[in-house]
């Protein structure tokens, strides 16, 4: 049983905080995902778990061990580096024997875990190659042999695919889901790019400022966003936010004195004459007749169309709402001319309302 | 400016008719100067130190160097044994100086990197002795571990260590390890700036791999760091070897290659006999004979450094 517990972990570099307090309870076998923007903190949060630098403040603990004063390679952690973190003297073969060999295991037992890292990650043709000789892909590969070859507890992989082109990125990102399927240890993974969180995480931690804004599963982050910064920062495009004040009559009163009823969710949470944002995805903004499947209550809208980003499936249309610009989605898409206007339906169950003052969801 | 014309004029439609003289390549006249400094520089006193080992040329008589004599000279120093004891004793010297500076300069650079506090003004000091002109350091020595009156004795004296004064430079094995002692503390120093570059080049990602990978300070070290740091550590063996092997200020300043010869290298050898028994010829022939010390050192550590280097993925030609 690997459970991660972060409690109350500080980092300090001299008199900037970097980390403040952050909580945190990653369980057994599971696939954990710290995302946010860069500098806010992932990297040393996971370097203070691998025991890299060290805590300033608070408590970690892997399993059942407090792991505060442990140098790393008696935490029983493996770690993926951004810049693959080879050892450039060695061959391949030796890369991933290393930590094995370190600890005096059996050269038969060695020659084994090696050969069979090699056989999941397809290493096999390489192993008698040098870093130097390497792709950016085949290095990455090696990194995580190397990871697999030392049976830790926890994984650790610090942007592990950013080295990489996109199409090899989403190639490794399949890579590393079935690794994990596989060896079903608990990983912790940093990411900057959303899509990676989402597409691997089991859970996600979002993190902002060395602060945690929301930790769920990706459709959690993805449908109850904490806040305007959830809302932005997970999906894409990014969700709509306009401008609004609550009104008496149970409706958000929009800039050029549009009006949009309050979704059920919200209703409870907001009092008249508060500011607020009015909050809703590409997705739940369509053109009448080209939406997939349209729930709940609807609002009418006609909007005039700026620009379009056809992208086969779906085209992605940039219209004018309330004076602000907002994107929606066009399933089966027609063609559609800049300044066209199209009549729209707005799924108001899946809108948001946030406090326009601290940005917090405002819901039941 | 009219003989570049001139060169610019040489189309291929002239040198087909024929009609043009030959002219020098560009490429040629361009690099003529040069050739000519080094032929002034280099060539010339090459050649002629060259020559001179085939005569039996004395500075007291010129008219001696019109006389070949063959290969005598050479034959002479291979069965001379104060020669070949000298020789010895510079790869003795060598090899004894260079392994101390080596290891103190790695140990001096190691614990430098880990200081954060002052870190550049530690590193200023640290070059203070190969500030110094080699002959003030002999001087230094010389008066450190001289027997009445030198700092050697009175501290061991003071500290009731020995009671009996040393005789530092006048014992053929002591005198040997004063010398040894006086060109180690001025060019550590040399190991442990180019070492110390060594470790600020290294990148952080393996280090900290390896400490994730379960090792120890020591095999972090072992494993990685000594790695990495085996191109500096052979370019600075290069170019010591070479400064070592021609080591002659400190040692003439401070025994004078005595007593008796004990502390004799090549270089006091070949200087004696070139300029006191005045045997230029001789003595050009030495210096003929022990280049191929020099020659062997290098080629050694550059096949060293060329291995090291090419083991870290540098490409395996410099
Ligand atoms: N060694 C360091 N010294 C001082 N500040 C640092 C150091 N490492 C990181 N920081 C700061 O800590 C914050 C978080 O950095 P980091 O964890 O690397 O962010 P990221 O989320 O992009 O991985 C940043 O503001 C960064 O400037
Ligand atoms: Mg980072």
């Amino acid at each position: 049983m690997t459970e991660v517990t972060l409690n109350g972990v500080v980092k300090r570099y001299g008199k900037h905080e970097a980390v403040h307090g952050v909580d945190l309870k990653i369980h057994d076998g599971e696939f954990m995902v710290l995302v946010g923007p860069s500098g806010c903190g992932k990297s040393t949060t996971l370097r203070m778990i691998a025991g890299l630098e060290d805590i300033s403040d608070g408590e970690i603990s892997i399993g059942s061990r407090v792991v505060n004063d442990l140098p790393p390679r008696e935490r029983n952690i493996s770690m993926v580096f951004q810049n693959y973190a080879l050892y450039p003297h060695m061959t391949v073969r030796e890369n991933l024997g290393f930590t094995l060999r370190i600890a005096k295991q059996p050269e038969a037992e060695i020659e084994t875990a090696v050969k069979k890292a090699a056989g999941i990650l397809g290493l096999d043709e390489l192993m008698e190659r040098r870093p130097s000789e390497l792709s950016g892909g085949e290095r990455q590969r090696v990194a995580m042999g190397r990871a697999i070859v030392r049976r830790p507890d926890v994984f650790l992989f610090d942007e592990p695919l950013s080295n990489l082109d996109a199409k090899l990125r989403t190639q490794m990102r399949v890579e590393i889901k079935k690794l994990h399927q596989r060896v079903g240890n608990t990983i912790i993974y940093v990411t900057h790019d959303q899509v990676e969180a989402m597409t691997l995480a089991d859970r996600i931690v979002l993190m902002r400022d060395g602060h945690i804004v929301q930790v769920g599963t990706p459709l959690e982050l993805f449908n109850n966003p904490f806040n305007t910064f959830s809302a932005t920062f997970i999906g894409s495009p990014p969700m709509n936010l306009i401008d609004g004040v609550v009104t008496d009559a149970d409706t958000i009163v929009l800039r050029n004195s549009l009006t949009v009823p309050i979704p059920a969710a919200a209703c409870g949470q907001v009092v008249s004459g508060q500011l607020v944002q009015f909050g809703f995805r590409a997705d739940n903004l369509m053109p009448v007749g080209h939406a997939v499947e349209e729930t709940g209550k609807l609002v009418d809208l006609e909007l005039s169309v700026s620009l379009t980003e056809p992208l086969g499936t779906e085209t992605l249309l940039f219209a004018d709402f309330a004076g602000q610009e907002v994107q929606a989605k066009m399933l089966n898409p027609r063609p559609v001319k800049p300044g066209e206007t199209i009549a729209f339906h707005l799924m108001l169950d899946k809108c948001h309302v946030f406090d326009a003052a601290n940005g917090k969801a405002l819901r039941d | 400016m009219a003989k570049h014309l001139r060169v610019f004029r040489h189309t291929p439609e002239h040198r087909k008719k024929g009609t043009m003289r030959r002219r020098l390549p560009e490429w040629f006249v361009l690099l003529l100067p040069a050739f000519i400094i080094m032929a002034a520089v280099v060539l010339i006193p090459l050649v002629f130190s060259l020559y001179s080992s085939f005569t039996p040329y004395k500075l007291t008589r010129p008219s001696t160097l019109w006389r070949w004599i063959g290969t005598s000279n050479y034959e002479k120093i291979l069965t001379d044994v104060k020669f070949w004891s000298a020789f010895g004793r510079t790869i003795l010297f060598l090899t004894i100086a260079l392994n101390l500076e080596l290891l103190f300069g790695l140990l001096i650079a190691l614990m430098v990197n880990k200081v954060t506090l002052g870190q550049r003004t530690i590193r200023t000091i640290l070059m203070f002795p190969m500030m110094f002109s080699p002959i003030l350091v002999g001087f230094q020595f010389k008066f450190i571990f001289n027997d009445n009156i030198g700092l050697a004795n009175n501290a061991l004296q003071a500290l009731g260590i020995s009671d009996a004064a040393l005789p530092w430079l006048v014992d053929g094995k002591l005198a040997m390890f004063s010398i040894i002692f006086a060109e180690v503390w001025m060019s550590t120093s040399v190991f442990a700036v180019l070492i110390l570059a060594g470790l600020f080049a290294i990148p952080r990602d393996p280090l900290e791999a390896a400490k994730v990978d379960g090792c120890t300070a020591w095999q972090t070290f072992r494993h990685i760091t000594l790695p990495f740091l085996m191109p500096f550590i052979f370019i600075a063996l290069t170019i010591r070897s070479l400064d070592v092997a021609r080591a002659y200020d400190i040692v003439q300043i401070m025994t004078g290659g005595g007593p008796a010869g004990r502390t004799e290298l090549i270089w006091t050898l070949m200087s004696r006999t070139g300029y006191v028994d005045a045997r230029m010829g001789l003595a050009n022939a030495m210096g003929y004979v022990s280049i191929l010390l020099s020659i062997a050192f290098t080629i050694y550590f550059f096949k060293k450094l060329s291995a090291a280097r090419s083991e870290l993925g540098f490409g395996d030609k410099i």
